[in-house]
């Protein structure tokens, strides 16, 4: 093993002891009292406060991706990858009234993924089906991604070949399996202070030892230029795609399901509306990351042979002195299996709730339940490893882009369906299955430029769709998500005046209007089970999800 | 579950999030979106293009948007005590409002 660097693996190997002990400490605590935060994450009247949401929704949506893939982008394309600091702006007001809503709706019901509510909103299991594997499908290239930012540090510390990623699974597998939420969670603490410290530090020390920000952006606008493709600023073929990616990305965002298993542990609908503005503060962090793109500009770091995701690790690495820039590699390291964690689980309910429940075994006892919901969270994660291994990690930003396109599908039948019951699930279906097909064939037909605009890849190239190839004369191009969503819309409202008007049946809604607005004080509200050890709806205690 | 207390006259838990507060959570929405009009280099500050630093700007109004609704239009403790008698009693515990922050 030549070339690796000893002191910075060592610091990193540490704090991923520290990780696994206090992941395993956090499992013996479970049933302990007045541990911290502790007592609040068991199960019954012990639910999470604004600070312990904060945490997790934090961990849960500003992860290892956000490390790693946003600033490389920022490194290769400029002010296009800074989409990212939109984004998180516009998520946070624009679900502020939603979310509350479907806290509200799930605690009176009962219901613990969002293809739980779409059964009993719509009385439909083809529409939940299709909620759940939907979820599922778009969860799995986000898990990956947290992947590959093991990979990029791993890689920039010498360390090469498959089996490190194989070894990260293997913990996060260990984390998942035997602790729930509650490993992850207790982590997250210890991701958040690495990585604020590292931003914190990196801000300071990197643009002082670069001549300032002044000439860090001149770099950037010298090297862009030179290269003719990419810029500082966008160019005005390229600002609906930019704002289109920031309003489709915000509004996929809350329908992930594991954003949804965050927003559901809050304890009342007040610790959701504070965390809505305590949130972007992460956000404000992510402009300055997002910078670090730049800064290896500057810096002129290179890339680890083609892997444009080590671009901040070897900033680190040429900015740092080993053992802080091992630090930082054990932020991004532990950055990515706080969310990889939450994701497999929260992908792994919607698996055994609305697929294995429903469908494959209509009698299975809680404890059948909990069993599969472990076993599926490790499938998940295995498919999210052979994704890694067997697609190129370049593209692991545009995988995640795909898997936000595909979520958006769902925006109809949950987002919508919090306020109106007016859309016929038929429709819904009908809007699903065409936002799909016109998702897909739009990113097929994405190719992927290089420098000066020469096509490297036909195909499955990014997000931003040409809108030249639906016959306009503009070199304007759009985010495929929003384009596709359109067109889901516009067929789910036709079909429902359609479906209306032949009066075909539309089930019976499962909630009441007052659902949506009920509060912790109220008597209908209850607490929601332990999300990896709960009986799906219809079980025992879940009687009434049917109303 | 026994049959709940009448709430004193007067004051009911509220039972909707309609609120003309809400309209101000589309500024933050809507501002972010107009590219055109901050897609610019000028004026700079402290060596930003205006482009960077305003959106960071940007993230600062949703704080504040989301934390001023989030005031105005949150059940008053006259209205939390009346549902929590509507509740048939409040449950053991810490009571909500220092919920931790």
């Amino acid at each position: 093993m030549d070339g690796v660097n000893t002191v910075e693996l060592a610091i990193f190997v540490a704090f991923f002891v520290l990780v696994t002990v206090v992941g395993f400490a956090a499992a013996r605590w479970r049933r302990a009292e007045n541990l911290m935060h502790l007592d609040e994450w068991g199960l019954g009247g012990r639910s999470f406060g604004s600070w312990i949401t904060w945490f997790l929704i934090g961990g849960d949506i500003y992860t290892a991706y956000t490390f790693v893939a946003v600033p490389a982008l920022v490194f290769g394309a400029g002010a296009a990858g800074f989409f990212a600091v939109p984004y998180t702006v516009i998520v946070y007001p624009l679900i502020f009234l939603v979310v509350i809503r479907l806290w509200s709706v799930s605690h009176v019901r009962g219901f613990v993924t969002p293809a739980d509510f779409v059964r009993s909103r719509f009385d439909s299991s083809t529409l939940a089906l299709l909620v759940a594997i939907t979820g599922i499908v778009a969860t799995m290239p986000y898990i990956a991604l947290q992947l590959v930012g093991i990979e990029a540090v791993l890689e920039t510390m010498g360390v090469t070949g498959q089996w490190p990623i194989i070894v990260a699974f293997v913990i996060l597998a260990l984390y998942t399996y035997s602790s729930g939420l509650r490993a992850p969670a207790l982590i997250a603490f210890v991701k958040d202070i690495l990585i604020y410290l590292t931003i914190i530090v990196a801000v300071i020390v990197i643009p002082a030892e670069l001549g300032g920000w002044g000439a860090i952006f001149g770099a950037a606008d010298e090297k862009f230029t030179a290269a003719g493709s990419g810029g500082v600023l966008l160019p005005q073929a390229g600002q609906l795609q930019y704002a289109t990616l920031a309003l489709g990305s915000a509004l996929a965002l809350f329908l992930y399901p594991h954003s949804i298993t965050g927003v559901l542990a809050a304890k009342n609908r007040d610790v959701l509306k504070r965390n809505m503005s305590a949130l972007p503060v992460y956000s404000l962090a992510l402009g300055f990351i997002a910078l670090l793109g730049y800064m290896a500009i500057a810096a002129g770091t290179t890339p680890v042979g083609t892997d444009g995701n080590t671009i901040v690790p070897r900033l680190f690495q040429d900015m740092f002195p080993s053992w802080f820039a091992g630090v930082a590699f054990a932020a991004v390291g532990i950055g990515a299996l706080v969310p990889a964690a939450i994701m497999s689980i929260a992908a792994a309910n919607l698996f055994t709730r609305n697929i294995y429940k429903e469908y494959l075994k209509k009698d299975a006892t809680p404890e059948n339940e909990a069993k599969v919901a472990k076993i599926a969270s490790l499938v998940v994660k295995l498919g999210a490893v052979a994704a890694i291994v067997f697609i190129d990690p370049q593209f692991s930003i545009d995988l995640q882009l795909i898997g936000g396109v595909i979520i958006l599908q769902t925006l109809p039948s949950v987002a919508i369906g919090l306020y109106t019951r007016w859309l016929h699930r038929g429709a819904l279906i009908a809007g699903w299955v065409v936002g799909m097909a016109a998702g897909m064939l739009m990113l097929y037909n994405v190719p992927r430029l290089g420098p000066g605009g020469v096509v490297l890849r036909e195909h499955w190239g990014g997000s931003a769709f040409s809108l030249g190839k639906l016959g306009f004369d503009t070199k304007y191009t759009i985010y495929a998500g929003f384009l596709s969503l359109l067109v889901n819309l516009v067929v789910t409202i036709a079909g429902t005046f359609v479906l209306r008007a032949m009066k075909v049946a539309d089930g019976v809604d499962g909630t009441a209007e007052t659902d949506y607005t009920a509060e912790r004080e109220d008597p209908t509200v209850r607490d929601l089970p332990d999300p990896l050890e709960s009986v799906p709806p219809g079980a025992a205690g879940g009687a009434s999800v049917r109303g | 579950m026994s049959s709940p207390d009448t709430p004193p006259a007067g004051v009911a838990p509220r039972r909707s999030d309609r609120s003309p507060w809400n309209w101000l959570l589309v500024v933050p929405i809507v501002v972010p979106l107009l590219v055109p009009l901050y897609d610019h280099r000028d004026p700079q500050l402290f060596g930003w293009p205006f482009f960077y630093w305003v959106q960071l700007v940007f993230v600062a109004l949703g704080v504040l948007t989301t934390a001023l609704v989030y005031r105005a239009t949150r059940r008053s403790p006259e209205e939390r005590a009346a549902a929590r008698r509507a509740a048939d009693g409040p449950p053991a515990g810490p009571p909500t409002r220092d919920g931790g922050r």
